[in-house]
């Protein structure tokens, strides 16, 4: 149900102000793009974050906008989507708002399943204080504040996700529009906690962390499009797969025996796949797109189901009659 | 605490007013008693009972629990004693009372925890079963006190509490454990008789506490009966004793805590603005109750979010309130500390929301369960940068339930977060409450900007200077609020040095400007000056009221001046004090109010502090006033 409105009715007047050159526009841009598809007036929907390069996105868009402190987004976005179910609420974050500072609330809005679009901006580096390493980033990070290279180890933030019970979980790239779209729309129709991760390049502290998933002579070999239904296939001539052995998944070169009938076949609704693939590293492909979809009750929407039955029983609050409730007593 | 005028003060005494065959019966114009036991033994059960029965026999009344932190505390160790004391009159009651007229001892430990508050002359009432070898070793005696005379100075009353309980409920078919936790409604029974109290009350309690165990209801009430009666037939007691009604306001009463009035304080603000309203807490001691009782409500609408952490539970109410709700998050100091980013981002994008600190004693985890007032100056200035918002603190139980709505009326007329602040003194403490006409209470306006002509998100009501609340939802008014620094009227993003020191100055006038809505400073006694006045904010309102009558009754010329609005202070508040010579500021902490007085008045005042966990009582009170007049 696509609105009257067109992208440029959710570019908001203020100038954007990040680094030429950084993913974030792109982001910013497929987002605006996007928009007018929902068909969700501009006037009912609201974006909230907290602190970071990623969280002045809010300011950008021709929408409602709150800009909040670091890490706490997910707890204001579940107190305005909770008392305004009416509301479609997106959170945007980033790997060291959401996953840092702030990965309590992050979880938890995700294991209570709050239906909120979660956008998590991963750049595997602190932009705005410029350049400290973060909790995506690789061990042996060398970065202003760890010279002799970072000594732990980084979260995924798929895996942190599924682990913390969320209802969607995808991943896509800032470059890839096409994807990035699909992934937004999916994430939108989701009724629940949608939670993407979008690789962005941060051109200025960690520029090219994400060349092999976006270099065009060998994205292809890196990459691998997850579609629901449909065999685990990768590489430039579509001649790679994932294949089972054991407990172990492995690449596997299709042909000399190896068809498309021995591969993996991804199926969103499947924890344990999702897991599997979540946990994916070298040499096995990364994956992007939907790692898992289910469908169970929005936190939101149970707790006005809880006041709608409490009003239905007791009928609504009667002010008078609860301060009267208990022993009292009159004094003439 | 609702007496006319004119019974106020009234002097206690005490007369023989004659008694039946039996027993004689005496007047009595004020009783403190302490119920004391192990966490098991029920003792704030039976305590609450009593003040409910002396409620309802017309008495003003006070109480305060006194519960251990640890939750189950090894069984008949002081550690794990639990204690109630109620104070009940025929006169105005102000405080739970300095010490117990009667003590009930459940084991020794209830003894040895609280024998030093019983003063001279004063009654023990134990279970003799209880003082057993093992039980006396447990609470640390190497003799027993009930045979080794040290209680010689005291009226030590021992019964057979166990036996008797356990002979009246033996046909009952519970078991030994069962019947043994009945002991508390046997003694209940036993001390409605001693102070004739109707037990009717109690009755009925019980028939709807246990409506669906009626064994256990049966062996409840036969326990109760049994205890009336052995204090009517025994001759234990010499006499049974009278407290007559106080003169009370006419009108409609029940008996609340703290934290129930600061509950439906918020229930009625939320109900007279006509929004639901939003709780976004974490549970800590002392002020899950207030989540609790809300958690209840969920029809009226009452949403209760039970967050991660204390930063979710403000955050999602600022989250709330950005959507129209009423939001109000609930803690102690410790979850103060932690929201306190959160709030300057309250009091920056000027979203409305109620802060509630129920101060327990610090620092750090400190002793939960006891009052302290250490967090004024955190409430007044502690967080980072220019953050001023208002402050507003209750003085008694029922004064809670004002105190919630009224900060919620200046959160939303002026578009600001508000601290109020009450303490575990008022949060588990009781009192008998005037219940309100809902219809006379003042009105909280709701005021949604819906008209986009014109609209910015920072501009200004000329008079309050609080900005529009523009909620997500309302087509044309679009708009992005957030921490940074933002411009005059647009709120957009600006670093303008000038403009920063505009935007800071204009939130501190607004904030300042809230002293219109204070009423002028009361003065309790000298109102023309004299020579000492008390100041004091919060819970200690009633032990200071109390000191200040004990003296001026013996000609002092002591008066007392009581805080309700800590920021802004009352306008008149320095040329009040400096009509006095001496100004005394009591409270429990270091000086934190006097501090305050220093700076913004310039008045070389007293302090008068106790950071003990416990509430001032009133002899230490006008022991220090009196040195005080003397220097
Ligand atoms: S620092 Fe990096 S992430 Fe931040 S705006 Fe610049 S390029 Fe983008």
């Amino acid at each position: 149900m696509a609105s009257a409105l067109s992208r440029k009715d959710f570019v908001s007047d203020q100038e954007v102000r990040w680094c030429p050159g950084c993913g974030d526009y792109a982001i910013l841009a497929q987002v605006q793009k996007q928009m007018p598809e929902f068909g969700v007036p501009r006037e009912k929907t609201v974006f909230i974050s907290g602190i970071g390069c990623s969280s002045r996105f809010p300011y950008y868009m021709n929408t409602y906008g709150f800009h909040t402190i670091h890490g706490r987004a997910p707890a204001f976005a579940t107190g305005l989507k909770v008392t305004r179910p009416d509301l479609d609420v997106w959170v945007v974050t980033g790997d060291g708002d959401g996953l840092s500072i702030g990965g309590n609330h992050l979880i938890h809005c995700l294991r209570r399943n709050v239906d909120l679009k979660i956008l998590l901006f991963n750049n595997k580096i602190y932009g705005l204080t410029k350049g400290q390493y973060s909790p995506t980033s690789e061990v042996g990070k060398v970065t202003k504040s760890t010279p002799a290279g970072s000594v732990d180890f980084p979260f995924n933030p798929i895996t942190v996700a599924l682990g913390s019970h969320a209802s969607f979980v995808c991943r896509t790239l800032d470059v890839e529009q096409k994807h990035l779209a699909e992934m937004l729309k999916r994430a939108h129709a989701h009724r629940g906690a949608s939670f993407i991760e979008i690789l962005q390049n941060c051109n200025i502290f960690n520029d090219g962390a994400f060349n092999e998933l976006t270099d065009k002579p060998i994205k292809a070999e890196h990459q691998l499009v997850l579609e629901h239904g449909k065999p685990l296939i990768f590489g430039k001539n579509r001649d790679k797969g994932i294949r089972m052995n054991g407990m172990r998944p492995e690449v596997v070169q299709l042909g000399n025996g190896v068809s498309e009938s021995d591969l993996v076949v991804h199926d969103e609704t499947n924890l344990a796949l999702a897991f599997m693939l979540g946990n994916f590293e070298p040499p096995l492909p990364t994956p992007i797109g939907v790692f898992y979809a289910t469908s169970r009750p929005t936190f939101d929407a149970a707790m006005n189901q809880q006041l709608a039955d409490a009003k239905a029983k007791q009928g609504p609050g009667d002010l008078d009659a609860l301060l009267k409730r208990g022993d009292v007593w009159t004094v003439k | 605490m609702a007496l006319p005028p004119e019974a106020a003060g009234g002097a206690a005494q005490s007369s023989s007013i004659g008694g039946s065959a039996a027993h004689k019966r005496e007047r009595r114009d004020s009783v403190v008693i302490r119920f004391a036991g192990d966490s098991g033994d029920g003792m704030q059960l039976a305590g609450m009972q009593f003040t409910a029965e002396s409620a309802l026999a017309g008495n003003d009344i006070a109480t305060l629990p006194d519960f251990p932190a640890e939750i189950r505390a090894p069984a008949g160790t002081i550690a794990g004693v639990s204690g109630f004391q109620v104070n009940f009159s025929s006169g105005e009651v102000f405080t739970a009372g300095d010490e117990p007229t009667v003590l009930v001892a459940m084991n020794p430990a209830a003894l040895k925890a609280n024998l030093d508050d019983v003063p001279p002359n004063g009654v023990i009432i134990v279970d003799k079963e209880a003082f057993s070898d093992a039980n006396l070793k447990r609470a640390g005696y190497t003799s027993n006190p009930l045979t080794d005379h040290s209680l010689d100075k005291y009226q030590v009353f021992t019964v057979d509490i166990t036996k008797l309980t356990t002979t009246a409920l033996h046909d009952t078919g519970l078991n030994n454990r069962a019947v043994f936790r009945c002991r508390n409604l046997f003694v209940l029974g036993m001390l409605s008789w001693l102070y004739q109290r109707p037990i009717e009350s109690t009755v009925n309690w019980l028939e709807g506490r246990f409506k669906k165990t009626p064994e256990v209801l049966n062996a409840n009430l036969k326990a109760l009966r049994a205890g009336y009666a052995y204090g009517e037939t025994t001759e234990m007691f010499a006499s049974s004793y009278e407290v007559p009604p106080a003169r009370i306001v006419p009108g409609t009463y029940r008996n609340i805590t703290g934290n129930t009035a600061t509950a439906l304080g918020f229930v009625a603000a939320a109900v007279k603005a006509g929004r639901p309203l939003f709780l976004g807490s974490y549970p800590i001691t002392p002020a899950s109750d207030v989540l609790h009782d809300l958690a209840a409500l969920k029809n009226f609408p009452v949403y209760t979010f039970q967050a991660e952490d204390e930063i979710a539970g403000v955050s999602s109410a600022i989250g709330a309130a950005f959507g129209g709700a009423i939001a109000i998050t609930t803690t102690s100091g410790p979850g103060m500390n932690l929201k306190a980013e959160a709030i300057g981002l309250a009091v920056k994008t000027e979203l409305p929301i109620v802060i509630t600190d129920i101060q327990r004693a610090g620092p750090s985890t400190g002793m939960p369960t006891k009052p302290e007032q250490a967090d004024l100056l955190m409430a007044l200035y502690g967080r980072h940068g220019e953050s001023p918002l208002p402050v507003i603190a209750a003085a008694t139980p029922a004064d809670c339930f004002e105190c919630a709505y009224e900060a919620v009326r200046i959160a939303v007329k002026y578009m600001t977060p508000v601290i109020l602040m009450t303490d575990g003194q008022l949060a588990n403490g009781a009192e008998p409450w005037l219940l309100p006409e809902t219809s006379r209470l003042p009105e909280i306006k709701v005021d949604f900007r819906t008209d986009p002509e014109g609209f910015l998100p920072y501009i200004r009501d000329e008079e309050t200077l609080s900005r529009p609340w523009a909620i997500p939802g309302t087509p044309g008014l679009e708009h992005r609020i957030g921490g940074l620094s933002g411009e005059d009227r647009t709120g957009n993003v600006s670093y303008s040095p000038a403009n920063n020191e505009l935007m800071v100055r204009t939130r501190a006038r607004k904030i300042a400007g809230i002293v219109r809505e204070i009423p002028p400073t009361e003065i309790f006694g000298d109102t023309n000056g004299g020579e000492l006045v008390v100041l004091g904010w919060g819970s200690t309102y009633g032990s200071i009221r109390e000191a200040v009558k004990q003296l001026r009754g013996k000609g002092k010329s002591v008066s007392h001046i009581h805080l309700r609005y800590l920021n802004p202070l009352p306008q008149d508040l320095g040329d009040q004090l400096r009509k006095f010579r001496k100004v005394m500021v009591a409270e429990m902490n270091m000086g934190q109010l006097i501090k305050v007085v220093r700076a913004d008045y310039l008045i070389d005042a007293i302090g008068c502090n106790k950071i003990q966990g416990r509430p001032f009582k009133v002899s230490e009170l006008t022991n220090r006033i009196t040195r005080a007049l003397e220097d």
